[in-house]
């Protein structure tokens, strides 16, 4: 599977579990918009880490805020690389 | 309640005239601690350790149990050791308490113990006591606290403050059998060797390495009636399918937080046994028994005077003021506060009319703020049909900060391969939702075969 389906896939199981509908996930989707708060998030990189084997954000030493779906999905594809 | 005799007696006079059969067995060897009133397992030297300071380092159980009774109302002090104490801080318990003599068995292999001036060598086999024996002393009980972190301390006993839960019947059991999952060497462990001792009942120890069902199976053949060990030892015995030979007529936990699922576990497990759980710190001694079944303790036990224990809650955290306690560090160092309490350092919260255990207050996982203690996810994920037993740790998050997720151990039953596993996980997730806000449900659930018991008997928490 894709990163970007992995980070998808994720992102809508963790909308379902905390009661959440995200909006439609296009790659301009603005983050802080998209219905999942700073909890969410963090569940979400924790469960990224366990299925794509990094954690981007952790392991880059300089601070990284994406803002967009398509840049966190950047980040994810640069760290595989 | 303090009972008896048992503060005018040494530990081996109270042996002997309890008249019982007073088997100690291990898986080697066996040995009758009444016959200790005549004979010794120290031998000739035993004179010689009078007045001292006297490290127990024996390797096996059975030997340190008949060493302890000897020495009782001999030594000074009796350093107790666990098995597993560190090289490191055996050195420094060694000037700390500046020991200067030992009693060791033929598996006793500690370079800085073997140095010690005088070496007494304990034996199963005992000889005819040659020489009387010189005035009796207040010996003084020097055990190691059983924090899962940190350099250990050394609390200071004596025979009174060890025996003062303890109820000795007035005719002696001989048909009641003790077991223990703890090494006797350490608080919970010493608590039920000196239940049997002064009640006149057998004993079953492990041995070092003994695998849970080869123990099992010997607590069955012995008959065992009385069976004592944390939650974590309960949950992996009853992971053993030789847990069914046994039919103990008295169960007890302590050492760790008794969650509602393992009472009920025992409980389906022995439906005809009293299932009791203690609260007991190596420190404040033995508090109180629940035996009704229920996690936590009724809240009426705050504020009363109980058995000579008193109990207050301050800022969340257990307080305790017994005559069970320890007097103080070795080194002098108080452990209690100028109203005589101790801080066990165990969270307590009021529900209802009865108070629950969250767990250790160094312990605590901050989530973007908001304070966790591992124990009470733990606690609910425990709760559900497939789980046998659980860990939840802190995973470092570049969001909040920190995070929990959560280790689980299934049950044999339970089906947690394939696409089953991803279903499963969800389910347990589900629970934790239900039962838990937000930030406490574990960002993951990770099925493992089986999770590390420290050999104090709990779970072996690192912090991630």
């Amino acid at each position: 599977m894709s990163v970007k389906l992995t980070i998808i896939e994720q992102m809508e199981r963790i909308a379902r579990e905390h009661g959440k509908i995200l909006p439609p996930l296009k790659e301009d989707l603005v983050l802080a918009d998209c219905g999942l708060d700073s909890l969410g998030f963090a569940v979400l990189v924790a469960r990224l880490e366990d299925s794509l084997g990094i954690d981007p954000f952790t392991a880059a030493e300089d601070a990284m805020f994406p803002v967009t779906l398509g840049e966190f999905v950047k980040v994810y594809e640069h760290g595989r690389r | 309640m303090s009972m008896g005799g048992v503060e005018a007696l040494s530990l081996r006079a109270a042996a002997a005239k309890t008249g019982a059969p007073g088997f100690i067995w291990d898986r080697a060897a066996a040995a009758r601690f009444t016959d200790l009133s005549r004979a010794t397992s120290l031998g000739a030297r035993l004179p010689q350790l009078s007045g001292r300071t006297v490290l127990l380092a024996t390797a096996s159980q059975l030997t340190a149990a008949l060493a302890l009774i000897e020495l009782d109302g001999v030594a000074r002090r009796i350093v107790i050791l666990p098995p597993d104490v560190e090289p490191d801080h055996l050195d420094a318990v060694i000037a700390a308490v500046e020991a200067d003599a030992a009693v060791i068995d033929d598996g006793t292999t500690a370079a800085p113990v073997l140095a010690l001036p005088l070496r007494v060598a304990c034996t199963v086999a005992i000889a005819p006591m040659q020489e009387s024996l010189p005035a009796r002393l207040a010996t003084e009980w020097l055990l190691m606290t059983s924090g899962t972190t940190g350099k250990p301390k050394l609390a200071v006993h004596d025979l009174a403050a060890l025996t003062a839960s303890i109820i000795v019947p007035s005719a002696a059991d001989g048909a009641a059998v003790w077991g223990t999952f703890y090494d006797i060497r350490r608080y919970g462990g010493l608590q039920i060797f000196l239940r049997a001792v002064l009640g006149g009942a057998s004993l079953v120890l492990s041995k070092a390495g003994e695998p849970v069902a080869d123990h099992l199976a010997r607590l069955a053949q012995h008959g065992v009636t009385h069976l004592s060990g944390t939650p974590s030892q309960w949950r992996r015995a009853l992971m053993s399918p030789a847990i069914r030979d046994i039919a103990p007529r008295y169960v007890r936990l302590s050492g760790e937080i008794a969650d509602q699922a393992i009472l009920d576990a025992l409980r389906a497990m022995f439906p005809h046994t009293t299932v009791g759980h203690a609260y007991a710190s190596t420190e404040a001694g033995v508090a109180f028994d629940v035996n009704d079944g229920l996690a936590g303790f009724p809240a009426a036990y705050v504020g009363a005077l109980r058995n000579g224990v008193e109990m207050k809650v301050v800022d969340g955290s257990l307080r305790i003021r017994s005559p069970g306690a320890a007097s103080r560090y070795a080194g002098g160092a108080r452990l209690a506060d100028a109203d005589g309490f101790v801080d066990t350092g165990d969270t307590v919260e009021l529900r209802g009319e009865r108070y629950y255990f969250a767990g250790r207050n160094g312990g605590i996982i901050n989530i973007g703020g908001l304070k966790v203690h591992p124990e009470e996810i733990e606690a609910v994920i425990n709760r559900h049909p497939s789980v046998r037993m659980s860990l939840v740790r802190r995973k470092q998050s570049p969001v909040t900060g920190s995070i929990v997720v959560a280790d689980v151990v299934l049950k044999p039953d339970a089906k947690g391969e394939g696409a089953l596993q991803t279903a499963l996980q969800d389910d347990i997730l589900k629970l934790c939702r239900e039962k838990l806000p937000r930030h406490k449900v574990p960002a993951a659930i990770t099925f493992v075969p089986a999770l590390n018991v420290a050999a104090t008997g709990k779970l072996l928490r690192r912090q991630g």
